[in-house]
């Protein structure tokens, strides 16, 4: 238990230990959260006014970006499937990484949801035996059991193989190798839940799409590798870990079919959708056209469809095959699938509304700052983490200094 | 290692830390988390503005509705009276009434009649203390009256805002939509922590106490039917209805959600829904479903019936007629 308080007093000795870079981006990313609370605290105090949501739009950016964030977090088990089932080596250099990513990533969405509350304070309502669960009737309760889970999971694998690393020993294998594999369920099933929040209203019939649930994964395994090839490469350039160009090339193929999945089955819903345009076609008229004269998401969403269609292209020529191009494809698909996921899957659930009213939602500035907070934060979790696993699983950081690192 | 001289993490780094703090460390430390601190405080500054009393312990501990005893339930009525003495000066009388054993609630409207005028919308408001800014302000309330173009039952082309010097217009049907009380409830479905369930006479109701203000039963209804408080209500004091019941029309706290319950604390004492009562030309039947000779029996059984997106399978207990 001793060993353990040292090691806690390391890392917090660590947390505070680095280079004027390290402290510059540290404390930029705090000033960001630090803005980000400020807007929230007003938004708690005058209520969800200083949002831009109505009754008729009565979910936004907050959900937009939940909804986005759960995806992110749950490609992390494409790092884990390569390196625990496929056993490839040189993906055991990187999975902690997506492990930890997975949990600053699901801490962000956690914050998400808080902050979309009327009601904050009462969230105990939803623990018994203070408050009363709806399990398994409602999906949303179904979505906090995954995503608390998924949390633990990857705190629990992430935090015992680095604590055996850091005391020099080897891992039990039965202490982390069953959580593995259960936590390669549990990502699909974060996203699919999360979709079946959505799918499972019938009344929105935008929603209401059995195509959803596949389309969500199929992004998210874009996305969220996307965001880890860039990261990293940051990585190895700014700290001592060598990363090799496999872990990247690997998940560039992953990206690679997730995306050319993604785009097909974008395909089948446009056809469905305008082939035969029904009333309920409305809501995606909405979204690529405009309705009624109201024109809010269509300039977003042919952003989002061109920076697809211009990650697929540089995905599946050579062009990607050079880091560059790989880093231009990356960019281009995480914003072009953090807009098409994002606002242009929440907003057009609600316009045209269940009554055929068309009003639009733009962010105000006071959401967005929100919002921008808990990206920052978010950061901020993850370079922390890094800061302090990267020196424990190069060996410089360790329980007996004295002793060499066999590793 | 290929790339190593800007480490963040150096091995002069790694050293320091497994030394013993020094004292200038530590004064550095000490500073840090101060302004680190004081960064924190201005940014929950805003928190200031919270109303004394607005979050309470009581509210905190406070149980569901369907678990509170009925002297809790007393004590908690008679503080919200006095809180919407002191925030609108007027002391309103709540209370807490039950479902009538053998009653299921049925409500039809006909679209024969209606001819638009939207007195029920305002009548809902008054009844219902909703918040609204004027008179005029009707997007809180229960019910929304659509235009409807003549032809064909197509909400797509439905208008909201119509404002014509006289109605009904020639073209033009109206038809009026509030929570259809469904059997088959998404909206009670969905709610995470059951703050809005189906009474035994079929109402669904809401827990504003318990509500903790996701709005998912929102984005759930099919038929627009709930309303959220994006900020604390604003009712002037002359417009306050003082007769309210605790799951019906007490004024609501911000953050939670609300909607039309049939005016329960009418109908469930033998009263019509405010609704129905300035309706000018009787387009509204209420009544009983459980009773074979209530007139909403009789629109059920003889008149030709319209239900509003019944492939939706919500099972509604509101229902659309027609006379010829």
């Amino acid at each position: 238990m001793n060993d353990y308080f040292t090691f806690l007093w390391r890392v917090v000795r660590l947390s505070f230990q680095g280079s004027g870079r390290f402290y510059t981006w540290m404390t930029l990313l705090s000033v960001l959260s630090l803005v980000g609370l400020n807007a929230y605290a007003r938004q708690f105090v005058e209520g969800l006014q200083t949002s831009g949501m109505t009754n008729q739009v009565s979910w936004g950016a907050y959900i937009a970006n939940f909804t986005f964030l759960v995806g992110v977090a749950a490609a992390a088990v494409m790092l884990v499937i390569p390196a625990y089932i496929y056993k490839k080596e040189f993906m055991h250099e990187v999975v902690m990484f997506g492990e930890l990513m997975a949990i600053a990533v699901i801490v962000m969405c956690l914050l998400f949801v808080t902050v979309d509350l009327g009601h904050p304070e009462r969230f105990h309502h939803m623990i018994p035996p203070f408050g009363i669960f709806n399990w398994p009737g409602s999906i949303l309760s179904w979505d906090v059991i995954v995503l608390n889970g998924y949390l633990l999971l990857n705190l629990h694998i992430a935090g015992y193989l680095l604590y055996a690393r850091y005391r020099q020993c080897k891992p039990t294998k039965l202490f982390y190798i069953p959580f593995v594999f259960i936590s390669i369920a549990w990502a699909v099933s974060i996203h699919t839940v999360t979709a079946f929040l959505y799918v499972g209203l019938a009344g929105r019939s935008y929603w209401h799409h059995p195509l959803v649930p596949s389309r969500f994964l199929a992004s998210a395994f874009v996305a969220g590798p996307a965001l880890m090839i860039l990261t990293f490469q940051i990585i190895r350039r700014a700290a001592r870990y060598w990363i090799g160009d496999e872990p990247i090339f690997t998940l560039r193929m992953i990206m690679t079919v997730a995306m050319i999945i993604n785009m097909f089955l974008l395909g089948c819903e446009l056809f469905t959708e305008f082939y035969s345009p029904t009333e309920h076609a409305a809501a995606a008229h909405y979204l690529y056209f405009g309705l009624h004269g109201h024109k809010g998401l269509v300039p977003w969403i042919w952003t989002a469809i061109a920076l697809d269609l211009a990650g697929l292209a540089l995905l599946i020529t050579p062009l990607s095959r050079r880091i560059a191009g790989l880093n231009v494809a990356c960019v281009a698909c995480f914003i072009g699938i953090w807009i098409e996921k994002g606002m242009g899957l929440i907003i057009p659930g609600f316009v045209p509304s269940p009554l055929g009213q068309v009003v639009e939602y733009l962010p105000t500035l006071n959401e967005t700052l929100v919002c921008m907070g808990i990206w920052a934060f978010g950061l901020l979790l993850y370079s922390w983490m890094l800061h302090v696993a990267i020196p424990i699983m190069n060996g410089s950081l360790r329980a007996h200094p004295e002793i060499p690192t066999t590793l | 290692m290929t790339h190593d001289p800007q480490n963040v993490v150096s091995p002069k780094t790694i050293e320091q830390v497994y030394r013993p703090m020094t004292r200038r460390t530590f004064l550095k430390g000490a500073v840090a988390g101060m302004v680190g601190m004081a960064g924190l405080v201005a940014a929950l500054k805003p928190l200031l503005a919270l109303e004394r009393g607005e979050i309470t312990v009581d509210d905190l501990l406070q149980q569901h509705y369907r678990e509170l005893k009925p002297e809790e339930l007393q004590r908690i009525m008679k503080s919200l009276e006095a809180a919407c003495q002191k925030e609108h000066g007027v002391l309103p009388t709540i209370r807490d009434i039950k479902p009538i054993e053998g009653v299921q609630f049925g409500y039809a409207l006909n679209l024969t009649r209606c001819i638009g005028c939207r007195k029920c919308a305002h009548a809902c408001l008054k009844e219902n203390n909703q918040s609204r800014e004027s008179e005029d302000d009707i997007e809180m309330s229960y019910i929304r009256v659509l235009e409807m173009k003549k032809g064909g039952i197509n909400l797509e082309s439905a208008e909201h805002y119509y404002d014509p010097e006289t109605v009904p217009q020639k073209d033009k049907y109206y038809m009026p939509v509030q929570c259809h009380q469904c059997r088959q409830s998404p909206c009670t479905k969905v709610c995470p922590v059951q703050a809005t369930w189906q009474e035994k006479d079929g109402l669904v109701v809401v827990d504003y106490n318990w509500c903790i203000g996701c709005r998912y039963c929102m984005a759930a209804c099919p038929y627009d039917a709930r309303r959220f408080n994006y900020k604390k209500p604003t009712i002037s004091t002359a417009a306050i209805n003082p007769n309210q019941s605790y799951l019906s029309n007490r004024v609501r706290p911000k953050g939670v959600v609300e909607k039309c319950t049939f005016c329960l604390h009418r109908t469930r004492e033998g009263k019509y829904p405010a609704c129905l009562e300035v309706c000018p030309t009787g387009a509204r039947v209420f009544g009983n479903l459980l009773d074979p000779n209530s007139e909403i029996n009789y629109v059920l059984n003889n008149k030709r019936v319209y239900i509003l997106k019944e492939d939706v399978g919500t099972l509604p207990r509101f229902y659309y007629f027609f006379d010829k």
